[in-house]
């Protein structure tokens, strides 16, 4: 579909805005929750692809079917990859570093199943965006 | 960083370069819109096609493009990319950035070239290893890094370095 | 907003409604009726403060007070003391943790006065795969304004009027080179994306062009059509297959939805882009080499003038600048010039990506506002040395930059200050060494890469650079003696005042820099120091402690 016109543009992006509202406000009503996996080649070196995987195996393993893993661009934070990004629904997200191999399973375990972050591997988020 | 050394002039195409290949490339410049400008992107996909940028195959394309051969060499000589001699079987990339330089990269690539036997941009005796020296592969975080094909390896230490070509020399064995 | 005196903005964003902003709203909305007061004051609910730790968040306007951890209770003082007495409410102040020191200001807050995210404002936020989510983050939106509502000079007037300057290192003013560019005659323009990151040590744009592909493309579109281009051409280390894929993905997603190609937003204008790979060499940074190689040749640089506005691309006008200067382009547009231009230095305007690396804690990735410290960068951002070792200096501007000791730390980053303290921007990288690090070591290592690098064209460049290493490699063997350092200074400026392009004249700085700030250094390394007086410099410590004298 082409876009035409700057109001065509604003539809869309008013067609979109709930593949991010859970990013940037958390204020979506459906129970769902968001990984972001950093994706460029610094995670993607440090092991993003099979944190990736895993991820996904394991969410489709226990039919976590609420929950979405998205590919994104680097977050800056290369001293800690792999980076992870839980976002769920009406509360705020949670950074996590160095996430591999049994730490995915933690994560899935505590937070998106049980609700309560991993505290030990949390990354503090000094920064906001323009 | 092509060095003098590995350029000869005189070098007699004895190389045994498949039909298929030339045929290949051929039709990747045929299907080019046009080929004003498009001298490093024919040489790029040729270096995909045969691994490295031989004699014959730079002849090759300077006559197709009517260009002479030394504008192509002196192409494929300027940039750090494009190889005129064949790869080992794996590449081992020691990354010579700031970042790996300052926690110690330059001892990595010189105990390797000992390990190895070889300089870098050289392929070992067996036809197992090339080492290149590159710069900065952007996993600044996992200084000093050493990637091998394309598996990095990050935080490396001199001690481990046997264990790393060991891997890849023992799946030699076991084929 | 105008009829109302005071403003209080409650933060909506996901962690300060999980911690109950909605009640701590509907709170102070009630109270204020109650107290009759809901005319002169409006309670508005804002996006993120990113202040998510001490959430929820409220801020008034425009007495610019911040209060941190609001809870529903908290209203009726927020009303009764603040609104109505005019006395701020002590307890809610944000408290810095170690110092117990309260701020009132969100400017006093340290966290506040570290990152900001423009250029980078999407990375790791985004699916760079997915159009969609970039528009639905406002993404071309800025296009489809500029095109339908603006005039050329328009959106130059907006970018010469935000202040913004190349980010690629040389910190030319981005707005002039488009005017420039804008003014010369003839029908055939380029606009071209330098991405030819070869700063060994930097990756900011590499992560830009991985992370948010969408947010370059836009941009080139509205530089296209501000300088009068159809055509844009984005130039390409081949050594980044990933930034390269997700370019190629985005081009085709952006082209599907006639986002690029023919008549934009069902205007006259039309506009696409190409993708040009280089082949690995440093030069090619520099505009002319750069458009040379584009064009498939040696990469060499050409004399200036004629300038690349005047002559570039197959002899065409042709406009060059970089990944994040691109990436800043959009949010000028849709927050206006005057946004941009308020952060930042009075000559510096906007953030700077710093890749930091090195012997730091948190290697990684930083925006910073222009202005900041380097202390600040390294200590609060970098969290410090690693090992707890003592800071040596840090290195800015890679090979054509210079090393900055303890004693600049606290010079706030601009282009000038840097360059008036014996380093530069640069692209952003940024290295920081140790006291294990011996400096000369660290200029040979420089001086090594440019001399691989050096494209070979003019002989200061070719043969000084060459000369130049050879002399370092001497004194590091401990072989040379102080007539061999008079002639390494003579050598370097020759090679700074004789070369042609920004490779050679810059090439001799990390030598000139380290022999400034770490002249011990190389003293202690020198065979004949004992009968050497230098304007009574002449003391220096060996390796081992002890002090070598005349």
């Amino acid at each position: 579909m082409k876009v035409k016109s700057l109001e065509e543009l604003k539809k869309i992006r008013e067609e979109s805005m709930d593949k991010v509202n859970l990013r940037e406000h958390g204020e979506i009503n459906e129970d769902k929750i968001e990984i972001l996996v950093g994706m460029a080649t610094c995670g993607i070196s440090s092991g993003a692809r099979e944190t990736l995987n895993e991820f996904v195996e394991e969410i489709k393993k226990e039919k976590l079917n609420n929950v979405k893993v998205i590919p994104v661009g680097c977050i800056g934070y290369c001293h800690s990859e792999p980076t992870v990004q839980v976002n769920i629904s009406g509360e705020k997200p949670v950074l996590y570093g160095n996430v591999k191999g049994k730490r995915v399973h933690e994560i899935i375990e505590k937070h998106i199943k049980g609700g309560k972050p991993v505290e030990n591997l949390i990354l503090h988020v000094d920064f906001e965006r323009a | 960083m092509t060095k003098p050394a590995e350029i000869s002039a005189a070098e007699t195409a004895n190389e045994n370069l498949p039909k298929e290949k030339f045929e290949e490339l051929e039709k990747f410049i045929n299907g080019l819109e046009t080929t004003k400008g498009a001298l490093i992107e024919i040489l790029h996909k040729a270096q995909d096609i045969f691994g490295y940028l031989p004699r014959d195959v730079q002849l090759y394309v300077a006559r197709k493009l009517g260009i002479p051969g030394a504008e192509v060499f002196g192409v494929v000589s300027f940039y750090s990319y494009f190889t005129t001699k064949p790869r080992g079987k794996h590449t081992i990339s020691v990354c010579m950035g700031t970042a790996c330089f300052v926690r110690g990269a330059d001892k990595i690539i010189e105990r390797l070239k000992e390990k190895l036997g070889i300089e870098s941009n050289e392929i070992t005796e067996d036809g197992l290893f090339t080492l290149k020296d590159v710069r900065c592969i952007g996993a600044c975080g996992l200084a000093p890094v050493v990637m091998i094909d394309d598996k990095v390896y990050g935080r490396v230490k001199e001690e481990e370095l046997d264990e790393i070509i060991n891997t890849y020399r023992n799946q030699e064995v076991k084929h | 907003m105008s009829k109302f005196r005071t403003n209080i903005m409650v933060c909506g964003g996901t962690g300060c409604l999980a911690s109950d902003s909605e009640k701590v709203f509907k709170n102070l909305k009630l109270i204020l009726k109650a107290r009759g007061y809901a005319d002169e004051v409006q309670v508005i609910k804002t996006g993120c403060f990113g202040f998510c730790e001490q959430g929820p968040i409220v801020k008034i306007e425009p007495d610019n007070v911040l209060y941190v951890r609001v809870g529903p209770k908290d209203a009726k003082d927020i009303i009764d003391e603040h609104i109505i007495k005019g006395r701020t409410v002590d307890r809610l102040l944000y408290r810095e943790p170690d110092k117990g020191k309260k701020a009132h200001k969100q400017e006093d807050m340290p966290f506040y006065k570290k990152q900001l995210r423009i250029a980078l404002r999407n990375c790791g936020l985004v699916n760079p795969e997915d159009i969609y989510e970039y528009i639905a983050l406002g993404g071309y939106e800025a296009l489809g304004k500029v095109l339908t509502t603006k005039s050329q000079k328009d959106v130059i007037d907006i970018v010469k009027k935000s202040g913004l300057r190349g980010r690629g290192g040389g910190g030319f003013p981005t707005g002039l080179k488009w005017e420039i560019t804008s003014k010369q005659p003839g029908k055939t323009k380029f606009i071209i994306c330098n991405a030819d990151e070869g700063d060994p040590g930097a990756f900011m744009d590499r992560s830009i062009l991985e992370g948010d592909p969408h947010s370059v493309l836009e941009a080139m579109a509205i530089g296209g059509y501000a300088i009068g281009a159809d055509k844009g051409i984005i130039y390409i280390r081949a050594e980044y297959p990933l930034a390269i894929q997700r370019l190629n993905i985005a081009l085709k997603q952006a082209r599907e939805m006639g986002l690029l190609g023919e008549n934009i937003f069902n205007t006259d204008f039309s506009f696409d882009i190409d993708i040009k790979y280089g082949a690995g060499a440093f030069v090619c940074g520099e505009e002319t080499a750069l458009i040379n190689s584009c064009e498939g040749k040696r990469g060499e640089p050409n004399y200036k003038p004629p300038y690349p506005a005047e002559k570039g691309y197959f002899g065409h006008p042709t406009c060059v600048n970089n990944v994040e200067t691109f990436a800043n382009i959009p949010p000028i547009i849709l927050k206006g010039p005057q946004w941009f231009a308020s952060i930042g230095t009075e000559k510096s305007k906007g953030t700077k990506v710093f890749a930091l690396a090195g012997k730091i804690n948190n290697v990684g990735l930083v925006e910073v506002p222009m202005g900041i410290t380097l202390r600040e960068i390294i200590y609060d951002i970098g969290g410090g040395i690693q090992g707890g070792r003592k800071f040596k200096a840090v290195q800015t501007g890679g090979p054509s930059g210079g090393v900055i000791t303890e004693e600049d730390l606290d010079t706030p980053i601009d282009y000038d200050s840097l360059t008036a303290i014996g380093s530069m921007m640069g692209s952003g990288g940024m290295i920081v060494m140790d006291e294990t690090d011996n400096m000369v070591d660290i200029a040979k290592f420089y001086l090594e890469f440019t001399m691989d690098e050096s494209c070979g064209r003019c002989t200061p460049c070719r043969i000084g650079t060459k000369r130049l290493y050879e002399m370092l490699n001497k004194i590091t063997s401990g072989k040379a003696t102080m007539a061999d350092i008079d002639a390494m200074k003579q050598l370097c400026y020759m090679i700074k005042d004789g070369s042609l392009c920004g490779l050679g004249q810059t090439a001799p700085n990390p030598v000139i820099s380290t022999m400034k700030h770490f002249w011990n250094e190389y003293l202690a390394l020198i065979k004949d120091v004992d009968n050497y007086q230098e304007e009574g410099r002449y003391i220096a410590t060996n390796k081992d402690g002890t002090t070598i004298r005349s």
